[in-house]
Order: structure tokens, then C-alpha cells, then sequence
């Protein structure tokens, strides 16, 4: 029991970060129906500018939790920054033509900011500093929970509070849904579609970014390429939620980061080694893209932000 | 027509080019003239510290040889390439070295891996390759052109085994292993064997991949099976993690490890959670042997850092090379090789190095325990039939290593003069 619970808290922990990449893909989708495929390093973007102001801010000799919240913020408003100038270099050129052109271009910014990074610091993972004593908790029994990990839980949930209320309580949000319903009726009601996209790519973006400084503080190993297969299994979460459905991405993420270290954890004892963890999001997908292609909160056409 | 001429013109110089390119053969610039020696390892990618390391061994060590007049009067010259940490990339940058530089000899790779991809370039072309620090067995099977200056994994496996069960007094271990690394699995299956020979048990064996993110589902299916011992053979980006989430859970048992653990990185991912940890290791910092003692402060005033296992060996590798070259009198492969294989009881800082039929250097392992971001000189532990030279065994030190000035230095568990000739199984 206590083993599960463990468990139960670790895939948590994952589909958490997981969850707040796919709000970014799902947001970006159910507005332009693009699926923007340089969010992943968006996220290692997040990590290494929360390592490099690390540094620069001189928190990286102890943990503070001051030093943890400047970081956290300012590297999320500088991914916001870079996910604005993605969108207005990169795909609002592109944006009168075939959703294919954008799709493709994408793939280029994501192969661009690694290749660029891994020019520029090399691929070597690097250390970020912790900015968050260790400690753990027990719970139940003998399931711990670390520090880390709380921090985890709360900034995502508060975060996601923070969106639901951005996109239901806000006219910025109103004008977000109106532009997911359809984007040149929006125009003609007034709405500036320039502005709510530049908007959508930087709510996402932050994210994005939020998720990468506090995965590095779970894991303090922090890599050019670490976005990569971190992206997809977003991607994958977003999709499984139902891809522009924004409570779907959460589940999404929830569901894949638990199916993940279940895998992993339990995997052994029926013949599946761990090492297929990886694999068993990419095979939801497929059993989702199968058997519900809207995924699991998809079906009703709603709310599409 | 003319299209087709000219592409066909240019197909055809292009295969001028690459004739004009392997005329020279390998071993080419003659017996007169610098003697140019490859080396290649990661520099940039996920293992990075220990191509660095190694090259700055690599590098100090011609460095002294080319001060001191060079091999028979010519200097050495080394050329460097990075593989990025991984095994294709490896066996380009050996093919580059070998086809376009002409070395005489190839130094590297650190991880088995990477050593296997490009050791067969070598030996085909006939080119002798000195791995400093791959231990995995396969390594030197390659062929008669490769030799490496380590033990290999059979004892190191052994080695902790025999630690864990002699001196730890381990009935219980789990094992923690890199799915895809040689090394990892080499370390694994030869403690496994080792470890149930001398009574224990393996009661949970977990696996991870290369750039994992999160460890904690293995962790705690490991932890659920309350282990005496958890053995860990990976790579230092890992492990630094891996020890990290297992305090994060509870897990207080200590992790035993492998050479790959040694890396100043290692520290800066897990901190104080590695407290308490051991590894086995090549050498040891703190031994008071006037060589080793040389050599640390000479690659200190060099570097600005204490040498890990890989620079010592790097370092090794280059002086048993150098010395092969000087009895053979010549850098012609056929002769070079024969001259590297027939190497007998050199002295290196990371011992006296013998090559066996099986070109594996036989030498004592050393057990660290970790400990405030320092490796504390725990026993050597020797290859069956070798003995310690009385001595020259490592007394009981515990000097700072990196972190001068820090918390006073625990005693050693315990003396290394009653742990003189102890027996591991043959490294076969």
C-alpha cells in the first residue's frame, strides 16, 4: 500500500510538469489548430535561463526561497518573450498559408533552438543549482514526499487556477475564446487576433518554462535536449485529454506521468522492463488515436482556447 | 550531355582526392619528423567530464615527454577529436584520424560503448589503440591492435561485491543498472555472479536509460524489497540523480558504485545525498606513494583541479604508449602493437601495469567511500594471484580533496596492511 501510494505520488509529480506543457500545446492548438512543436524547448529554454540567472543573481549558493520565486518568475516571463517572437518571426508570416507551412516551420524553430543551444553551451547536462532545501515528508506510512515535489503540486495547480481564471474572468480571455471559435469572425467583432495569439503563445510559453525550473529542482540535471521527448509525451498528454481542451491537458499530463512510473514500478513484475516507459505514452496515443481521436474530454466541441 | 560530364568529372576527382588521401597509408610521415597521436573522446556531450580529464592526462603526460627530448629524439603531437559521447560518432572521428591525420596510435575512449564502436576502425587499419579506461571485457576482443591500461569489470564487479559482502556485511543487495550501457551491464552481471558466490542475495534488479529524467518509480520498487546494499554501475550524470531521489525517498542504505561515478559533476547533481556511498575505483588521490603525490601536484599547478581515475589513466596510457614506441623503435603498427601488447610491470601512477594474453592490464582496485564532496580511501582490493607490494600500499589518509579546509577527515574502516594479498576472482 505504501509502495502504491509512493508511486501514486511519484507519476503525480511527472504528469504534473507534463500537465503544464500540454496547457501550451492545447492553447496554441484550439486557437490556430497548430501544433507547435518547438514548446518542448520552450521548456529546456525555461531550465536554462533559470540556471543561467541562477548564477548571475548570485542564489546559487543556498537554497532561498526568495531566490527560488525570482527565478521561477523571471525565467517565465523571458520564455514568454522568446514563444512571442517564435510566433511573430516564425509562423505569422506563414499564417495565410497551408496549416502545413506552419507545421513544418516548427519543426525548424524547435531543430533550431537545440542546435543553436547545443552550439552555444555544448550537450553536456549541466547541474542546476537547488534552490529548495532538501527535505522530505512522510505520509501514510512509509511514502515520502519531498520538498521538491510539494513545490511541484502547488505552483502547477496555482497556476492552472491562475489560467482558468485568465481564460473564463478576463476580457483578454473572452476575446482568446472568441478567437478559438473562429478567428475571422473575431476580427470583424473588434478583437486585435494579432495581439490574442502573440498572447496565447506567451501564456503557454510561461508554462512551459515554469514547468522547466521546477522539473530542474526534482532533477537537477538540465540538457539542451532535454525538451525533446519531455515535448512529445506533453503532446501526447494533450491529445489524450483532447487536443484545444484545456481540463483535458491536465488529465492528459496527470494520466501519462502515473501510466509512466506505473510502468516502470510495476512493469517488472508482469514482463515489461522499465525501459519501455517511454514507449507506453506513445502507445496510448496510438489506442487513443484509435479508439477516441478526440480524446477523452474532446467530444463536445466547446470551449476551445 | 554536358551536365552528365561534369558531374562525371566531378565524381571522378573526388575519387582522386580519397586515393591521394590513404596513399600515405597509416604510420605515414615517415621516422623522421613529430610523432602524431590520436586521441579521441566526449568533450561536449552527456559523459564530457571524462573526456576532458582524460585528455588532460593525456595531454600533461606529452607535455613531459616532449620537455624531457621527446621518444628517441622526435616530439609527440596530439591531435584531439570529440565524439559527442556517442559510439557512431566515435568511429567517424577514429576513421578521420586514422585516414585523413595518419596517427601511429589511437588513446581513448572512456565508456566501453563508445571504445567498441571505433575500436574495429583500428584494428582494421592496423593502427594501435590504447583505451585508457573502458573496462568492459568486449573491449580488448576487438583484436590484437587494442589494449587498454584498467582492470575490466569482472574483477571491478567482484570487487565491490567482495566489499559489500566482506566488509559491509550485505546479505541483501539491489541492483540500479543503465539498460544500455556495456559497462552497466557488464559491472551488473559480473557483481551479481560475484555477490551470490559469496552468499547474498540479489533481491531486485531495476533499469534505467541515458538521460532519464526521473528515477523515483524504480526507487521505489527497490526500496518496497528493503535492500542492504543498492549497486549502482552507471554513468556520474545519473547517478548524481539517482542518489539525490533516493534520500528524497527515505532511502538511507548505502549505494555502492563504479569508476563511472568519478567526476567533479557528480557532486554538484546529488550533494550530500551521496554521503555515505562508495565506489570502486583505480587509484586513490590520497596515497601517499611519492609518484602518485607528483602527479597530483603537478596536474594541480597544471589544471587547477585534483586529477579523477580518468586523467591518472589518461595519463598512463600516454607514458605505456610512449614507452612501447621507444622499444619498438619504430611507430610501423605490426611493431608497435607487439611492442604495447609485451608491456610488463611499468610503473604508472595508477600502478604497475602488465598487460596479459588477453592485452588487460592486471591491477589492484581501490574501495572510496564518499563523504562531504571528497572520496575517502576505504581498502585495495587485489586480482587473485598478485599481491601487495608491502610498502607501497596506501596507508590510512583522508586529506581534503576537493573542498579544502572542510569538515575534519574520517579514519578509514580499516587498515589497509590486513587487506594485504586479499584474493578477488581471476579477471578472466
Amino acid at each position: 500500500m505504501d509502495t502504491f501510494v509512493q508511486q501514486l505520488i511519484n507519476g503525480l509529480t511527472i504528469g504534473a510538469i507534463y500537465a503544464l506543457i500540454a496547457l501550451g500545446y492545447t492553447m496554441v492548438y484550439g486557437i490556430l489548430r497548430l501544433i507547435n512543436f518547438a514548446h518542448g524547448d520552450i521548456y529546456m529554454v525555461g531550465a536554462f535561463v533559470g540556471y543561467f540567472l541562477s548564477f548571475q543573481l548570485g542564489f546559487a549558493t543556498g537554497p532561498s526561497l526568495l531566490g527560488l520565486s525570482v527565478v521561477l518568475v523571471a525565467s517565465m516571463i523571458a520564455a514568454a518573450l522568446v514563444g512571442m517572437a517564435i510566433e511573430r518571426f516564425a509562423y505569422r508570416p506563414l499564417r495565410k498559408y497551408a496549416r502545413m507551412t506552419t507545421l513544418i516551420a516548427a519543426i525548424g524553430v524547435s531543430l533550431l533552438i537545440e542546435n543553436l543551444f547545443v552550439a552555444r553551451l555544448g550537450a553536456a547536462p549541466r547541474a542546476f543549482p537547488q534552490l529548495l532545501s532538501e527535505q522530505s515528508y512522510t505520509l501514510f506510512g512509509n511514502a515520502a514526499i519531498s520538498k521538491s515535489q510539494i513545490l511541484i503540486f502547488a505552483v502547477s495547480v496555482a497556476l492552472m487556477l491562475l489560467l482558468q481564471w485568465v481564460i473564463f474572468k478576463t476580457k483578454v480571455g473572452t476575446a482568446m475564446r472568441a478567437v478559438s471559435f473562429n478567428l475571422n469572425s473575431a476580427k470583424l467583432m473588434g478583437i486585435n487576433t494579432d495581439f490574442i495569439i502573440s498572447f496565447t503563445f506567451a501564456l503557454g510559453s510561461a508554462l512551459a518554462a515554469a514547468g522547466g525550473v521546477l522539473t530542474a529542482q526534482y532533477n537537477p540535471q538540465i540538457d539542451p535536449l532535454m525538451g525533446i521527448l519531455t515535448g512529445l509525451k506533453a503532446f501526447v498528454a494533450a491529445v489524450l485529454g483532447g487536443i484545444g481542451n484545456i481540463p483535458g491537458a491536465v488529465l492528459g499530463g496527470l494520466l501519462i506521468g502515473i501510466a509512466e512510473t506505473f510502468v516502470v514500478g510495476y512493469g517488472q513484475n508482469v514482463g515489461i522492463p522499465s525501459t519501455f516507459r517511454d514507449a507506453v505514452a506513445f502507445a496510448i496515443l496510438i489506442l487513443v488515436l484509435l479508439v477516441r481521436p478526440s480524446g477523452l474530454l474532446g467530444s463536445t466541441v466547446q470551449e476551445k482556447v | 550531355m554536358k551536365r552528365l560530364l561534369l558531374s562525371l568529372l566531378l565524381i571522378a576527382s573526388l575519387l582522386f582526392a580519397f586515393a591521394c588521401e590513404r596513399k600515405g597509408g597509416p604510420g605515414a610521415g615517415g621516422q623522421t619528423g613529430p610523432i602524431i597521436i590520436g586521441y579521441y573522446g566526449d568533450l561536449t556531450g552527456r559523459t564530457s567530464n571524462f573526456g576532458q580529464s582524460t585528455k588532460a592526462g593525456v595531454e600533461m603526460a606529452a607535455a613531459e615527454i616532449n620537455k624531457a627530448g621527446g621518444i628517441n629524439g622526435r616530439q609527440i603531437t596530439i591531435l584531439s577529436e570529440d565524439d559527442e559521447g556517442r559510439p557512431e560518432k566515435a568511429a567517424t572521428v577514429v576513421t578521420k584520424l586514422i585516414n585523413q591525420d595518419r596517427v601511429v596510435a589511437l588513446l581513448g575512449e572512456v565508456a566501453s560503448g563508445n571504445t567498441l564502436a571505433a575500436a574495429p576502425k583500428a584494428q582494421a587499419a592496423k593502427v594501435p589503440m590504447i583505451s585508457p579506461s573502458s573496462t568492459n571485457p568486449a573491449v580488448t576482443q576487438v583484436g590484437d591492435y587494442i589494449s587498454r591500461v584498467c582492470f575490466i569489470d569482472p574483477f571491478q564487479g567482484a570487487v565491490m561485491a567482495k566489499f559489500a559482502a566482506n566488509t559491509l556485511k550485505a546479505k541483501k543487495a539491489a541492483i540500479m543498472l543503465d539498460f544500455n550501457s556495456p559497462y552497466s551491464r557488464g559491472l551488473t552481471e559480473f557483481f551479481e555472479s560475484s555477490f551470490k558466490k559469496l552468499g547474498g542475495d540479489i533481491i531486485d534488479k531495476q533499469s534505467y536509460t541515458q538521460g532519464d529524467r526521473d528515477y523515483k518509480g524504480q526507487l521505489t520498487a527497490i526500496r518496497s524489497k528493503n535492500p542492504d546494499v543498492i549497486y549502482v554501475p552507471g554513468y556520474y550524470g545519473e547517478v548524481g540523480v539517482i542518489a539525490k531521489q533516493a534520500k528524497q525517498l527515505g532511502i538511507n542504505v548505502p549505494l555502492l558504485g563504479g569508476d563511472g561515478w568519478d567526476s567533479t559533476q557528480l557532486w554538484d547533481l546529488g550533494g550530500d545525498s551521496l554521503n555515505g556511498d562508495f565506489i570502486s575505483n583505480h587509484y586513490s588521490v590520497d596515497d601517499p606513494s611519492p609518484a602518485i603525490q607528483k602527479f597530483v601536484a603537478d596536474y594541480k599547478a597544471r589544471n587547477g583541479n585534483v586529477p579523477d581515475a580518468l586523467a591518472a589513466l589518461g595519463y598512463d596510457a600516454m607514458k605505456v604508449l610512449a614507452d612501447a614506441i621507444k622499444r619498438a623503435g619504430t611507430t610501423e603498427g605490426p611493431q608497435l602493437k607487439d611492442a604495447i601488447n609485451a608491456t610488463k610491470g611499468f610503473v604508472g601512477v595508477t600502478g604497475t601495469i602488465s598487460l596479459d594474453a588477453d592485452r588487460n592490464a592486471v591491477k589492484p582496485a581501490v574501495v572510496l567511500k564518499l563523504q562531504d564532496k571528497r572520496y575517502i580511501y576505504q581498502e585495495t582490493i587485489y586480482p587473485e594471484g598478485m599481491t601487495a607490494p608491502a610498502p607501497a600500499a596506501p596507508a590510512a589518509p583522508a586529506t581534503s580533496n576537493s573542498s579544502p579546509g572542510a569538515a575534519p577527515a574520517s579514519s578509514p574502516a580499516a587498515s589497509p596492511a590486513a587487506k594485504t594479498g586479499k584474493a578477488a576472482p581471476s579477471p578472466k
